[in-house]
C-alpha cells in the first residue's frame, strides 16, 4: 500500500517536473551588468591566513585615511574610540583623539539636545544624525557604516581595495543603459557598475602619513582596507592565538585517544 | 533490551550501591553506554557520527545558553547586540563563532549519520522506530537552525524569514492568514523576532528529548553494522565500554580538530556576507540564499516552474520540498529488500551513489541564482531525487541479485571462509 501510494506520488512529482522542464525556456540570459562586474583584485595583508596578525603601522596609516577622508560620510559606529589603543596609540593619544570628535548629548540643566566632546569610551560618532540626513546629503545614496564592511561584502578587504582603486573612464563600448547617470561614477568593481561615491582617494599625498610612507592612491587604499579588516574583526589576533593553543592541545589529546583506542582494541582480531 | 550475555551492573562501592538501590541511574548509564551494552564488534568509523551529533547538540546548548544571556531579541538592537557579543563580551566572539559554526557542524555530522543509515540500511526492521525518530529530529533541527539564523537580524535573516514563511502563503485559502499568524504581522518584525527567539530556545530541548527516545529505541535491537547481519552470539559483540568509548573518544577528537580549525581560522567560511548588513525591509538582497544545509531543498522548491494539474507552481514547489523530507518517514516500507547493507546490494549501491551525487548537484543549484542552466539542472536533480525514493528503491529488489553474505559478524571480522569485506 505504501509502495503503491509512493509510486503514484513519485509519478506526480516527476510529471510536474517534466511539465516544468517542457514549459520553461532554456535560454541562458546574460546579465549585461553582471558580465562587466570585475572580481576583486588580489590584496595581500598581514592579517591573511591562519598565521595572520595585524601590521600596526599599516593600521595607523589606514586609520588616518579613514579619519581624514572616509569619516566625512561613513560611520564606524561599532568601534569604540578607546579600541584605538589596540592600534598602538597611547592612552593620552586616544584621549586627545576622542576630544576631536563631538557627540550628541543632553544639556544637564535644561534637558535640551546638546553636544559634548567625545571621551574614549564613546563609539565613533556617525557623520549624519540619521539615514534621511545621510541620503539628503548624498544624492539619495546611503554611505554604509564601515564597521563590518570587510565581512559584509564578497571578497572582503580585497573588494574594498579594488573599489577604492577601481574608478575608470567609461569604456567606449559601454551600452547607454549602463552608463553612469548624473551623480554616479563608473567603477566596474561595484555591483551595479556605477557608484554614487566619487573617487575618495584621488591624488597622491591626499593624506600625510606620520611614518613617512609615500601616500600613493594604491598605498592609501591598501592601508584603509587593512584598517577596516581590524575594525570588523578586532579579535583576529586573539582568535588565531587561541586557535593554535587549542589545536595544539587537541592534537596531543587526539594522539593519546588514538593510542588508547589501539591499545584497548589490541586483543580483538580484525581491528 | 538485552542480549543474554550482557554484563550486569555490580556497584563498585557502598555509595553507588546505595544510590543504585534507591534510583538505578548508575545501572541505566551502565546499560546505555557502559559495559552493559553489547555492540557489534565490526561497526566502522561511520558509526561514530551518532555520538558526534549528540556532542554537537551539547555544544549548541552550552554556547547558546550563554549567548542568550547577552543577546537582545528586539529588532532595534538585535543586530548590534550580536556585535556587542562579538566585541565587548569576554570571549563573546568565541561563543558566537562556535555557535554559528556549531550549527553547520551539527548538520555535517547529522547528514553523514543519515547517509550512513541509508547506505547500510539502518532504517530497516527492526529499527524503523529509530529511523522515524531520527527524521523527527532532523525536522526539528531545520526549524531550530532557521529560527536561530533569523535572530541575527541581518539582511539574510530578514529576507530568509520573509521567503520561508512565504511558503505557507502558497496553501490555498488559509495560506495568507496562516503566514500572518506565524509571523505575527504582515512582514517579519518584532513579534516574529521575539517568538523565534522563544522557540529557538525551546526546540533544542525538544530535540534533546527526542534524542533520548531515539537512543532508547536504538537499545531495543542494538546497533546495526556494516554487514547488516544481526548479532548471533557473544563473539559478535564487544561491550560499549571500553571499546566504543575509546573509539568514539578518538572520533570526537578528530571532530573537534575540524571544528576548532574552522571556528578559529575560517569562522565566516560557511556564512553569507549579507548577514553582516543590518536587516532592512526596504532593500532586497540581489540573491536570497539560505544556509548551505538547506540548499538542496531550496533547489527542489524552485525546480517547479510550471502550473500543473491546476495546481500553482509555487504550491507544487512547497509540497515537493516538504515531501522530499517527509518521504523519509516511509522509507522503511518503500524499501522491501531484506538485505540491509549496500555492501551486498550491487544495484542499490550504484543508485545510492547516484543519489549522493544528485544531492550535491541540488545543493549547487540551490545556491545559484534562479536562472538557466541552474533551473533545468535542479529540475533533473529533483526528478531523480523523487524517482530514487518513490520509484527506484521499491523496484530494485525485483531485479537485484544480492552478493553472498557472511554467516555472522564474527566470520566477517575474522575472515573465515566465504567472508566478504566488512
Amino acid at each position: 500500500m505504501v509502495r503503491i501510494f509512493g509510486f503514484l506520488a513519485g509519478l506526480g512529482f516527476v510529471s510536474a517536473l517534466l511539465w516544468a522542464v517542457a514549459t520553461t525556456s532554456l535560454t541562458i540570459e546574460h546579465d549585461p551588468v553582471h558580465a562587466r562586474v570585475q572580481t576583486p583584485r588580489a590584496l595581500a595583508l598581514a592579517s591573511d591566513g591562519v598565521l595572520g596578525h595585524f601590521d600596526r603601522g599599516q593600521l595607523q596609516r589606514g586609520f588616518k585615511v579613514y579619519k581624514e577622508v572616509c569619516a566625512a560620510c561613513h560611520g564606524l559606529s561599532l568601534v569604540a574610540i578607546h579600541d584605538m589603543e589596540d592600534l598602538g596609540y597611547s592612552e593620552d593619544q586616544v584621549k586627545a583623539l576622542a576630544a576631536e570628535f563631538t557627540v550628541p548629548s543632553i544639556n544637564p540643566d535644561t534637558g535640551e539636545a546638546a553636544t559634548r566632546p567625545a571621551v574614549p569610551s564613546d563609539n565613533f560618532p556617525s557623520p549624519y544624525p540619521n539615514e534621511v540626513a545621510a541620503r539628503a546629503a548624498n544624492g539619495n545614496a546611503l554611505p554604509p557604516d564601515l564597521s563590518l564592511i570587510t565581512k559584509a561584502r564578497h571578497g572582503g578587504a580585497a573588494y574594498v581595495y579594488s573599489l577604492l582603486t577601481g574608478y575608470r573612464a567609461v569604456p567606449a563600448d559601454l551600452p547607454a543603459a549602463l552608463r553612469p547617470a548624473t551623480g554616479l561614477h563608473y567603477n566596474p568593481w561595484f555591483a551595479t557598475l556605477n557608484i554614487a561615491m566619487p573617487a575618495p582617494l584621488a591624488s597622491e599625498g591626499q593624506v600625510t602619513f606620520d611614518d613617512g610612507t609615500r601616500a600613493t592612491v594604491d598605498q592609501m587604499s591598501r592601508d584603509v582596507s587593512a584598517f577596516l579588516v581590524w575594525a570588523a574583526e578586532p579579535e583576529l589576533e586573539t582568535r588565531h592565538a587561541a586557535g593554535w593553543t587549542i589545536l595544539g592541545f587537541l592534537l596531543v589529546l587526539t594522539v593519546l585517544a588514538y593510542l588508547s583506542y589501539r591499545s584497548i582494541w589490541a586483543e580483538k582480531k580484525g581491528h | 533490551m538485552s542480549f543474554p550475555w550482557a554484563q550486569q551492573y555490580a556497584p563498585q562501592n557502598g555509595l553507588m550501591k546505595w544510590v543504585d538501590e534507591r534510583l538505578p541511574l548508575p545501572r541505566l548509564v551502565y546499560n546505555a553506554i557502559g559495559a552493559g551494552y553489547p555492540v557489534p564488534r565490526n561497526i566502522n568509523y561511520w558509526w561514530n557520527f551518532g555520538v558526534l551529533a549528540g556532542v554537537a547538540l551539547v555544544i549548541q546548548l552550552i554556547t547558546g545558553i550563554v549567548l542568550a544571556m547577552h543577546y537582545s531579541a528586539n529588532t532595534l538592537v538585535a543586530f548590534n547586540s550580536v556585535e556587542h557579543i562579538m566585541r565587548d563580551v569576554n570571549a563573546g566572539w568565541f561563543l558566537r563563532y562556535a555557535h554559528m559554526n556549531g550549527a553547520s557542524f551539527f548538520f555535517i555530522v547529522v547528514y553523514i549519520h543519515i547517509f550512513r543509515g541509508l547506505y547500510f540500511g539502518s532504517y530497516k526492521a527492526p529499527r524503523e522506530m529509530i529511523w522515524l525518530l531520527g527524521v523527527v529530529i532532523f525536522l526539528l533541527m531545520m526549524a531550530t537552525a532557521f529560527m536561530g539564523y533569523v535572530l541575527v537580524w541581518g539582511q539574510m535573516s530578514f529576507w530568509g524569514a520573509q521567503v520561508i514563511t512565504g511558503f505557507f502563503s502558497a496553501i490555498p485559502l488559509v495560506g495568507e492568514p496562516l503566514r500572518v499568524w506565524l509571523l505575527g504581522g504582515f512582514v517579519p518584525d518584532q513579534a516574529t523576532l521575539n517568538r523565534f527567539f522563544s522557540l529557538h530556545y525551546l526546540l533544542p530541548f525538544v530535540i534533546f528529548g527526542v534524542i533520548i527516545l531515539h537512543v532508547w529505541a536504538l537499545h531495543i535491537p542494538g546497533s546495526s553494522n556494516p554487514t547488516g547481519v544481526e548479532i548471533k552470539s557473544e563473539s559478535d559483540t564487544v561491550p560499549f565500554h571500553p571499546y566504543f568509548t575509546a573509539k568514539d573518544g578518538f572520533g570526537l577528537c578528530v571532530f573537534l580538530l575540524a571544528f576548532v580549525a574552522v571556528t578559529f581560522f575560517f569562522p565566516n567560511m560557511m556564512g553569507h556576507p549579507d548577514n553582516y548588513i543590518p536587516a532592512n525591509g526596504l532593500s532586497t538582497p540581489a540573491h536570497i540564499v539560505p544556509e548551505w544545509y538547506f540548499w538542496p531543498f531550496y533547489a527542489i522548491l524552485r525546480a517547479f516552474t510550471g502550473n500543473f494539474l491546476g495546481v500553482d507552481a509555487k504550491l507544487w514547489g512547497v509540497i515537493a520540498m516538504f515531501a522530499s523530507i517527509a518521504l523519509l518517514f516511509f522509507l522503511p516500507w518503500l524499501d522491501r529488500s531484506p538485505i540491509r547493507s549496500a555492501n551486498y546490494r550491487p544495484l542499490y549501491r550504484i543508485f545510492f551513489w547516484v543519489w549522493m551525487a544528485d544531492v550535491v548537484l541540488l545543493g549547487v543549484c540551490g545556491v545559484m541564482p534562479a536562472a538557466q542552466p541552474w533551473i533545468i539542472l535542479s529540475q533533473i536533480g529533483s526528478i531523480y531525487y523523487f524517482a530514487h525514493f518513490l520509484i527506484i528503491i521499491p523496484l530494485i529488489p525485483r531485479f537485484e541479485k544480492p552478493l553472498p553474505m557472511p554467516n555472522s559478524i564474527t566470520e566477517a571480522v575474522l575472515g573465515k571462509p566465504s567472508s566478504a569485506a566488512a
